[in-house]
């Protein structure tokens, strides 16, 4: 295995510049990421978030990788989750938020004006932090995506598939015309997973996917996210720094910081990496500190 | 009064801990007067619910054992010759709220999903505000309104363009009028659209925006966050809001009077003028007596019992779409 490390966030990089990365051998102690040279599936240029003129993010640039698990962690407040709702324009229904900056998808910019963010959302799925099903059947969440997307098809297959790949198939298949509420907490996020994968997505952003889950569900959705990486891309949120060693390949530093006259905070990048180089051989002393439970 | 608070000092110290005292005086008995003080108030809807119902009745009831079931089977109502047959008046009062109820639906949940889902924030506000002060607008006003200014200007041409167009349908067949169903439903739906519009806004409101971003993630646009999220979650109170409206709508009195036409008869076009329940109470009881005043009372123990049924209707539809 030749982890390679990220990608540079050379001021050069062009949305469809394939980067050679950089092969020099660094064996992870942790995660273990795909020996590949594929081009990112992200590629984030300068990436600010501002809330009614107060910024929030300043100037993240970060490349995710294809098919593996990119962990975004850091202290509270750091705008970790911010940071992933600009990956797929959440952050468009926030009243009062502008984003500035490039996120390539593909090469493709997802703020360019011509842009649908609708579009964009299809493409990029999205788990949050609190299990949120519809109130309607198990089935019909599942199918709300493909249904509202126009699939044309056999949506039982579809269905059945999409629970099957978020691992919940077997506990509901009795059960798929009963109301998701009825479900636990954590079937109802594994829910919320297929609900994502239903309509074939190619990036699946989960924001604190665990937080609101008892140990047990948390395992469970930990293993199904080694499953689904396979397929997808992941990046997940989290202010479990176990959780991110356990689960990912990649994992990226935010931390706060503080204008001591204005008391303003904002959220900066400080370092990315192989997850096992980040949580064992920091660069920054900020990481150290935090990785390092000094603060958090 | 009490002792001292204890201290990690005393405990330390091993100073005993204050006894349990009981309070004294009234403040012993606060909540037994408190739940007694409940009770009567409570009791006190149920006694005089049971005394309207006992009392009505009574008066009723020489009209309703001489008329037996014809008294709502038959729409012969000549309080000269004895006749009390109120089939034209429960018609007129069902076909005006539905009428009212067909326009108010949509206009309300338009207004409703405007204000909470589209509508940006400055003008929230003052369509809120306007919207609850119509609701607070006595019905006269709303009667007064639609005679004079309704009537010529919208009534009376939308009557005479649904009989020239639709008149082929006989729910639509003229000669048009505007003091008709049709004059008097649309001056009730905008009278509920208010009720029913600002109710279910503040249903609307209460949906969690964790269902709104889940819509979005997959994909959704905003009509299709509306139907798949918003909708769902707030459909039992929706009902409910309707229900109410409609319970307006039911016993509205004075607004229609002055609009139906007052006309003894069911006609089965919408725009040729009838008769409703509680329109009839107010216009003929002044100068009603004897068998009369009692049969007029018994259209009120009837409406009465049709306002229940509805409530209760009402409440099994959105017990139902709960339990689902």
């Amino acid at each position: 295995m030749t982890p390679p490390p990220f990608a540079a966030p050379a001021s050069t990089a062009l949305p469809n510049s394939a980067q050679a990365p950089d092969l020099t051998p660094q064996v992870g102690e942790y995660g273990v990421p795909q020996p590949s040279a594929a081009e990112p599936v992200f590629t984030i240029r300068d990436l600010s978030v501002y809330y009614g003129g107060n910024v929030a993010l300043k100037e993240v640039s970060l490349d995710i990788m294809p098919r593996e698990i990119t962990a975004i962690i850091g202290p509270s407040g750091c705008g970790k989750s911010t940071f992933i709702r600009c990956l797929n324009r959440m952050n468009d229904l926030i009243p009062g938020a502008t984003v500035t900056g490039d996120v390539f998808y593909h090469g493709q910019n997802i703020y360019a004006p011509e842009v649908d963010p609708v579009a964009v959302r299809r493409r990029i799925g999205m788990v949050f932090q609190r299990p949120n099903p519809f109130p309607k059947s198990v089935y019909d969440n599942v199918a709300f995506g493909p249904r509202i997307n126009g699939f044309k098809g056999d949506l039982d297959e579809l269905v059945e598939n999409s629970l099957r790949a978020a691992a919940l198939w077997d506990e509901v298949k009795d059960k798929l015309k009963k109301s998701a509420l009825n479900l636990s907490g954590g079937q109802q996020q594994r829910l919320c997973i297929a609900r994502a994968i239903a309509v074939e997505p190619d990036v699946i952003l989960m924001d604190e996917p665990a937080s609101a889950l008892d140990p047990v569900a948390t395992v469970r959705i930990e293993d199904l996210m080694q499953e689904l990486k396979k397929q997808y891309s992941i990046i997940i949120v989290t202010h479990n720094m176990q959780q991110a060693a356990r689960v990912s390949e990649r994992t990226a530093f935010l931390y706060t910081e503080v204008d001591e006259e204005t008391s303003s905070r904002w959220g900066i990048l400080v370092e990315h990496g192989e997850t096992g180089l980040i949580f064992t051989r920091p660069k920054d002393k900020r990481t150290e500190d935090y990785v390092s439970g000094r603060f958090g | 009064m009490q002792s001292e608070a204890r201290t990690l000092g005393d405990v330390a110290a091993g100073v005993a801990p204050a006894a349990i005292e009981n309070r004294t005086g009234i403040g012993r008995r606060a909540d037994s007067l408190f739940g007694l003080l409940t009770l009567v108030s409570g009791s006190l809807v149920l006694i005089v619910l049971g005394f309207m119902v006992v009392s009505t009745t009574n008066t009723a009831l020489p009209i309703f054992s001489s008329e037996g079931l014809s008294f709502v089977t038959s729409s012969n109502w000549n309080p000269a010759d004895g006749n009390y047959g109120i089939l034209a008046f429960i018609y007129g009062t069902l076909v005006t709220s539905i009428i009212a109820l067909v326009i108010a639906i949509p206009v309300s949940l338009g207004i409703a999903l405007y204000v909470v889902e589209a509508a940006p924030r400055w003008v929230r506000g003052p369509i809120t505000y306007a919207v609850d002060l119509l609701a607070a607008v006595p019905s006269v006003v709303y009667g007064l309104w639609g005679v004079f200014v309704l009537l010529p200007l919208f009534l009376q041409p939308a009557a005479a363009l649904l009989s020239e167009y639709l008149g082929f349908i006989p729910l639509f067949a003229g000669p048009p009028s505007g003091l008709s169903y049709f004059g008097a439903g649309v001056v009730l739906a905008i009278m509920v659209i208010p009720i029913i519009s600002s109710l279910s806004r503040e249903v609307i409101r209460t949906v969690p925006d964790a269902d709104r971003y889940a819509a979005y993630a997959l994909g959704a646009t905003r009509w299709e966050m509306i139907r798949g999220a918003v909708i769902p979650r707030s459909r039992a109170g929706i009902v409910g809001a309707v229900m109410l409206g409609l319970g307006r709508a039911l016993g509205e009195t004075i607004a229609v009077a002055l609009l139906v036409g007052s006309a003894t008869r069911i006609d089965p076009s919408v725009v040729r003028p009838g008769y409703s329940m509680a329109a009839v109470i107010a216009n003929q009881f002044q100068e009603a007596s004897g068998d009369h005043i009692r049969a007029l009372v018994g259209v009120g123990v009837v409406l009465f019992a049709i306002t229940i049924l509805v409530n209760m209707a009402a409440r099994l539809m959105v017990w139902r779409m709960v339990e689902r």
